[in-house]
């Protein structure tokens, strides 16, 4: 599905991580963990295409990113950005509809067969009760689900989300990775980001430890994220305890 | 009925309202009857005829093209710039048309050659700014465009500026006050003939690229995300509310306020969608110039520049609206 290979990426002028090299299959669940600053989002924006590789190579479905337009790239990368707020006040469902774009004309509005589809997208993530309400006035983690619904109305075959967690409640963090784990299972790959190595046990199949820029491990998670890991990645001391049935949860020493 | 049609039905109804009230009301006043029997093509006095073809006609018909055009063009840049303060003037299109007008009085031209100069000025102007801004690489492409637009209009201010100075000031100087305040008054058939296609040439992307113009409304990244490519898109909308807004100003002047004040008021009604908002933001741009044009030439014995009304009437105008209206941008 998406292949990176000595990946150098960043801003103009300002290479910020080198030697990044994964490959995701179809259905694979990969989440990437590392510490504010460490290059995440700009991983991320590079193998949606949105900033210049540095060097090295992105191919999507087998095609150099490069070679493809903008549309090409919607119809198989969805993105979830972090939350923002200075959106004009366009209702939930215009919202969504937006994801329908590279599916239309140039000239065209969405039709019956869009608005169907970001009907069940929004009632699949349980907000369809929302979709007459301005995106300006909803909270913060109902506009991360909005975001969400308006990637899936893409119907991609890769979903890239950046911190898709981050807002959210206890409750809402749950069902978005109940959400990841269910999609991967319908075939979907997805991409995430998180600040919590315990969402990477709960539904990848694989982490991606990026430190300033820099692949420091990748792997199954409880292979990779150790104690000694995360006191690199975050510089505090975390016990990683065996919970039995191959369950796992960080535990952070604090105080005491 | 549902809030946003009563909209448009009001905002329709008001236009025709407006239209008849000003063809009537002037120095001559026209009657209803006298009104219908031209319509009808029954026989009316040879003043009569005169009054309502020859010298409202043009000018009520100036007064909706250009309060559409420039409502039409501030509509696009509000969503695009993700900025509801913006007036299509951010990016110099008024300035540069303005300087061109300043130069064609200050070389003695005729009006043809000064409303020319003042078109291509406009255009110029933009172009200028957007060849710089989208060279201006490693910010954000929209930041870039409108400190350009800031940096480049400055410039373009202080040209005036120098042209007023060593202009005559008993006989040019009067004119290019008069310039730059804006007025419907000279405007002839024949201006309108040139500057209405031109207007309907910058409408035409727009209405097309009703749906794909929310997209502008998000930031950057997401835009490109979701399959815009917004660089494009952007240009063509630029290019397309330069001409609209590069028409209207050649024939008018400058004319301030109607096209920051009336895409706001249609957002507050319908919401953000484009295709919605822009016929009513077109519908009461129109009947807004319209109001301010015949009270320009009603209200005092001399004529009031309608850019010191629009102003006048803007302010609380919208002052009352953003109390009213609860629902944010």
């Amino acid at each position: 599905m998406l292949s990176v290979e000595s990946l150098a990426f960043g801003f103009p002028g300002r290479t910020i991580g080198r030697d990044v090299s994964f490959a995701l299959e179809a259905g694979e669940v990969m989440c990437v963990l590392g510490p504010n600053g460490g290059g995440k989002t700009t991983l991320f924006r590079t193998v949606l295409g949105l900033l210049a590789r540095h060097a090295g190579a992105i191919r999507l479905q087998g095609q150099e990113i490069e070679t493809l337009s903008r549309t090409e790239i919607a119809r198989r990368v969805g993105y979830v950005p972090q939350g923002h707020t200075g959106y004009f006040a366009f209702t939930v469902r215009e919202f969504v509809l937006m994801g329908r774009t590279a599916h239309l004309g140039i000239f065209s509005a969405p039709g019956r067969k869009d608005l169907a589809i970001a009907s069940r997208v929004l009632e699949s993530l349980g907000i369809a009760h929302l979709a007459d309400k301005p995106v300006t006035e909803i909270s913060g983690g109902e506009r991360q689900l909005a975001l969400v619904a308006r990637a899936l109305a893409q119907e991609p075959k890769l979903l890239v989300l950046d911190e898709p967690t981050a807002s959210l409640d206890f409750g809402n963090q749950v069902r978005v990775l109940q959400r990841i784990s269910a999609l991967a299972g319908s075939g979907m790959s997805i991409l995430f980001s998180s600040h919590d190595p315990d969402h990477a046990f709960l539904c990848a199949r694989r982490a991606l430890l990026l430190a300033e820029g820099r692949v420091l491990e990748i792997g199954a998670p409880r292979a990779v994220i150790r104690p000694d890991t995360l006191e690199h990645l975050y510089g505090v001391s975390v016990k990683v305890i065996d919970l039995g049935g191959g369950a796992h949860t960080c535990l952070p020493a604090v105080g005491r | 009925m549902n809030s946003r049609t009563l909209s448009y039905v009001l905002a329709a109804g008001a236009l025709v309202g407006l239209t008849v009230l000003a063809f009537a009301v002037g120095r001559y006043p026209i009657s209803l009857s006298e009104m219908t029997s031209l319509l009808l093509g029954q026989p009316v006095g040879a003043n009569v005829e005169t009054v309502v073809l020859q010298v409202r006609g043009p000018r009520v018909l100036a007064a909706l093209v250009v309060g559409a055009s420039l409502a039409a063009a501030g509509t696009a840049y509000q969503g695009m710039f993700r900025n509801p303060l913006v007036s299509p003037d951010i990016l110099g299109v008024s300035t540069g048309a303005a300087l061109g007008a300043v130069l064609g009085i200050f070389l003695s031209l005729g009006v043809f050659f000064i409303q020319l100069l003042a078109f291509a000025g406009g255009l110029v102007a933009v172009g200028l700014v957007y060849f710089i801004g989208s060279r201006l690489r490693g910010h954000d492409p929209l930041l870039a465009l409108v400190l350009t637009g800031v940096v480049i209009g400055t410039l373009l201010g202080s040209a005036i500026a120098l042209l007023k100075y060593l202009a005559d000031p008993y006989n040019q100087l009067p004119a290019i006050t008069y310039w730059l305040l804006g007025s419907l008054a000279a405007i002839t058939p024949r201006d309108l003939g040139v500057a209405a296609p031109l207007a309907l040439l910058g409408l035409a992307p727009m209405l097309l690229l009703r749906w794909r113009m929310n997209l502008l409304a998000l930031p950057d990244d997401e835009a490109r995300a979701l399959g815009v490519d917004t660089r494009k898109l952007r240009t063509l909308v630029v290019a397309a509310a330069t001409l609209m807004t590069a028409a209207a100003v050649a024939v008018s002047g400058i004319i301030g306020w109607v096209g920051l004040l009336i895409p706001h008021a249609a957002r507050l009604l319908v919401g953000p969608d484009f295709g919605r908002l822009l016929p009513l933001a077109m519908l009461l741009g129109a009947a807004f110039l319209l109001a301010v044009d015949t009270l320009c030439r009603t209200i005092a014995t001399i004529e009031v520049p309608p850019g010191v009304l629009t102003a006048l009437i803007g302010t609380p105008f919208f002052l009352w609206l953003f109390a009213l209206a609860r629902r944010s941008w």
